[in-house]
């Protein structure tokens, strides 16, 4: 056991994705995939009734994937093979009976021993000559997963079963994992891989919960029940920290909360500038839980509504009246204040649990968001049906994501038509005059933004992927993440192409992606003459107040300096120089980086 | 009874998933046991899916299939089939 009182103080640093700073102790979840296994001592009954649990879980495994099978859509059927490449693994010998030997062998639970020959198997593939054939290792791992899930529906301790008030430390956190967590025993989150946009980022930010993510090596540096401090605003941790460093971290959390509180008094103010511009303040949201917090903070409006939770979070596609009743609440709530619902933004491999989606080499370019629904126009009417439906009990704006011409938006639309005259014939309400719009996102359709403001209601920025495409760098990738950057001249002048566009045809330009919320680019947005800022709700009070510092002739003179510059850290520093002195408030916080993101 | 058959893999990809799948489900069809080997190493099981990826075979390699069993013969000669008909691959 570590002695606590001598304390290592091990620092690391990583990316601060939700702020906020806590201390406890770590629960390491296993180190490449996310579930706990432990071994563990048995006796003979025991033993034979693992095995008998094991087996079980296999046939189980098989009945799913022959369901799955059964379930494909014409359109994908000629990849079922895969499918009984998967049936055939789970009755491998390697897998089936060596799984078995070491469950009788070495009395150890069946997620250990599963576990144990997969470490077999790799290394075997490890030695495959031929890269094609190396690969199939991620069907081995795939089947094994489905196995692991389906014995921890019975025994496995899993993440659902987290009891102790605790900081969760893993590889990587996906979307399953995250919905079985008991949230309420979660303290704050630690991950080696993972940037500002990743699923972990967005979840524990909805939860107000602190986390750090690209720490690269802290599930090899942590143990099991070490004492952590975990910076959410610096994103910095520290390993079995001494008692003056605990003392200084409680310190410093107590002057953030002191000063949170100053602004969320005032974030009921109208978002306008010192010369009287009015822009609209709004909030990104991903779950119904958060709307009534929304409000609080001040928002005027959901500008965002990531819809995939629900998609993620049950074993089936929600039903339509699952989704009408989520989309009818929030919408009855922030009435008469808008909502926007984003349609579906995720790939088939995340939907479909169908392994030819998962197999992309490249998903970032892949099948997802709209190209996924106009693949799959089943689950897409499903949506816009629940949507049109929920339409009636507010104010819902309909947006389609990663539009990258305008044959997709009237693609999407199409079917949106088509699903409306459905609606009436079945003598089913909907606002018949819903907005469309199209989110701003890839690159191409900043180039046609001209050609696509004559078809749609409104655009929505989204800053988070429109860098990504726009300057080739993945943001989960720790060797590149540096460079991307909000204020390379090419992504500001893309965004000014598609304020003008938007301005041209007379229809309102919204920005949903983090630069919405970031106090560096508030300046600039109001200089460009956005209508519509839709940031993450902490960070609302803030980005209100700061509005209410500046002044709209300024940021357009400034605009005009920034578009003359031509290196990225130009514009930064003459940025920085022109915000700093606007937020004092954040300059006693001992040097620190200014948290980009608030919770209330 | 018992067989033996030197076969030559000769489709682009080699023994990959598909190709070693099909091999799998031929075996299954017949009561004989199927065994490969390659290179003098220690033989493998033909109905293991696993086991037949791991032999590690790409373009150009050659295994000799061992089958044991009343049907042996029918089982190599089906196997010689999906060898040299390149797992039903396209060209």
């Amino acid at each position: 056991m570590t002695d606590y009182s001598k304390g290592e103080n091990i620092l690391m640093k990583g990316i601060a994705v939700s702020p906020g700073i806590v201390i406890g102790k770590a629960r390491l979840v296993d180190r490449s995939k996310q579930k706990i296994i432990y071994q563990y001592l048995i006796n003979e009954k025991e033993i034979n009734r693992e095995v008998e649990r094991f087996e079980e879980a296999l046939e189980l495994t098989k009945e799913q994937i022959t369901n799955l099978k059964k379930g494909m859509s014409e359109s994908i059927r000629q990849h079922s093979f895969i499918l009984d490449t998967h049936l055939m693994i789970v009755d491998d010998n390697m897998i089936k009976d060596a799984t078995r030997e070491i469950i009788l062998e070495e009395k150890v639970n069946a997620e250990w021993a599963l576990k144990k020959s997969v470490q077999q198997i790799r290394q075997l593939f490890e030695k495959i000559d031929y890269e094609y054939i190396r690969d199939r290792i991620n069907d081995v791992e795939n089947v094994v997963e489905r196995i692991l899930r389906n014995l921890s529906g019975k025994e496995q301790d899993s993440l659902s079963e987290i009891n102790d008030r605790v900081i969760i430390v893993a590889h990587d956190l996906s979307p399953t994992d995250t919905s079985e967590l008991n949230t309420s025993m979660v303290m704050g989150f630690m991950t080696d891989v993972g940037g500002k946009t990743s699923h972990t980022a967005i979840m524990a930010q909805a939860l107000k919960i602190p986390a750090v993510v690209g720490l690269e090596s802290v599930t090899r540096k942590v143990q099991d029940g070490n004492l952590i401090v975990v910076d959410g605003y610096k994103g910095e941790i520290v390993i079995n920290p001494d008692d003056d460093t605990i003392i200084a971290y409680q310190e410093k959390e107590l002057y953030y909360q002191k000063y949170i509180s100053s602004i969320v008094r005032l974030s009921h103010l109208p978002p306008e500038t010192t010369d009287g511009y009015r822009i609209s303040v709004k909030a990104n949201i991903e779950f119904l839980e958060e709307v009534s917090s929304a409000k609080d903070n001040g928002a005027e409006g959901i500008g965002l509504y990531r819809t995939e939770y629900l998609y993620l979070s049950g074993k089936e596609i929600p039903s339509e009246n699952k989704l009408f009743n989520d989309y009818k609440q929030v919408a009855e709530i922030m009435a008469p204040a808008p909502v926007t619902i984003r349609t579906l933004d995720i790939g088939g491999d995340k939907l479909m649990s169908f392994q030819e989606f998962s197999k992309e080499t490249n998903p970032a370019l892949g099948l997802r968001a709209i190209r996924f629904c106009l693949k799959e126009p089943g689950v897409f009417r499903s949506q816009l049906r629940a949507i049109l439906r929920a339409s009636v009990y507010g104010n819902i704006r309909i947006m389609f994501p990663m539009i990258s011409g305008l044959q997709e938006f009237l693609n999407a639309r199409k079917i949106l038509v088509d699903v409306m005259n459905d609606l009436e014939k079945e003598k089913m309400d909907f606002d018949h005059e819903i907005k469309i719009g199209a989110m701003i996102e890839i690159p191409s359709a900043v180039m046609v933004a001209d050609i696509l403001a004559r078809e749609v209601d409104f655009f929505s920025i989204g800053t988070n992927d429109l860098i990504q495409y726009a300057l080739a760098i993945d943001r989960g990738n720790e060797h590149v993440a540096f460079m991307y950057d909000p204020f390379h001249p090419a992504v500001i002048r893309m965004i000014v192409q598609a304020v003008n566009a938007a301005r041209e045809a007379d229809i309102e330009v919204a920005m949903c992606g983090e630069m919405a919320g970031d106090p560096y680019c508030t300046s600039l947005l109001l200089g460009m003459g956005i209508d519509e800022l839709s940031l993450n709700i902490g960070a609302i009070p803030m980005q209100k107040k700061l509005i209410r510092s500046l002044s709209k002739k300024e940021c357009e003179k400034d605009l005009k300096s920034i578009m003359k510059m031509t290196t990225t850290e130009e514009i930064r520093k003459f940025i920085v120089n022109k915000t700093d002195p606007l937020m004092p408030e954040l300059e006693n916080m001992d040097g620190q980086q200014i948290p980009m993101v608030f919770t209330a | 009874m018992e067989h033996t058959k030197i076969l030559k893999i000769e489709n682009d990809l080699g023994l990959h998933g598909r190709a070693a799948a099909k091999v799998v489900e031929l075996s299954r069809k017949y009561k004989s046991k199927l065994y490969f080997k390659k290179d003098g190493k220690k033989k493998i099981d033909g109905g293991n899916i696993l086991s037949i990826l791991t032999l590690s075979c790409g373009k150009g390699t050659e295994i000799e299939a061992r089958a044991v069993g009343e049907d042996s013969k029918e089982l190599l000669d089906e196997l010689d089939l999906l060898f040299r008909g390149k797992f039903g691959e396209p060209k």
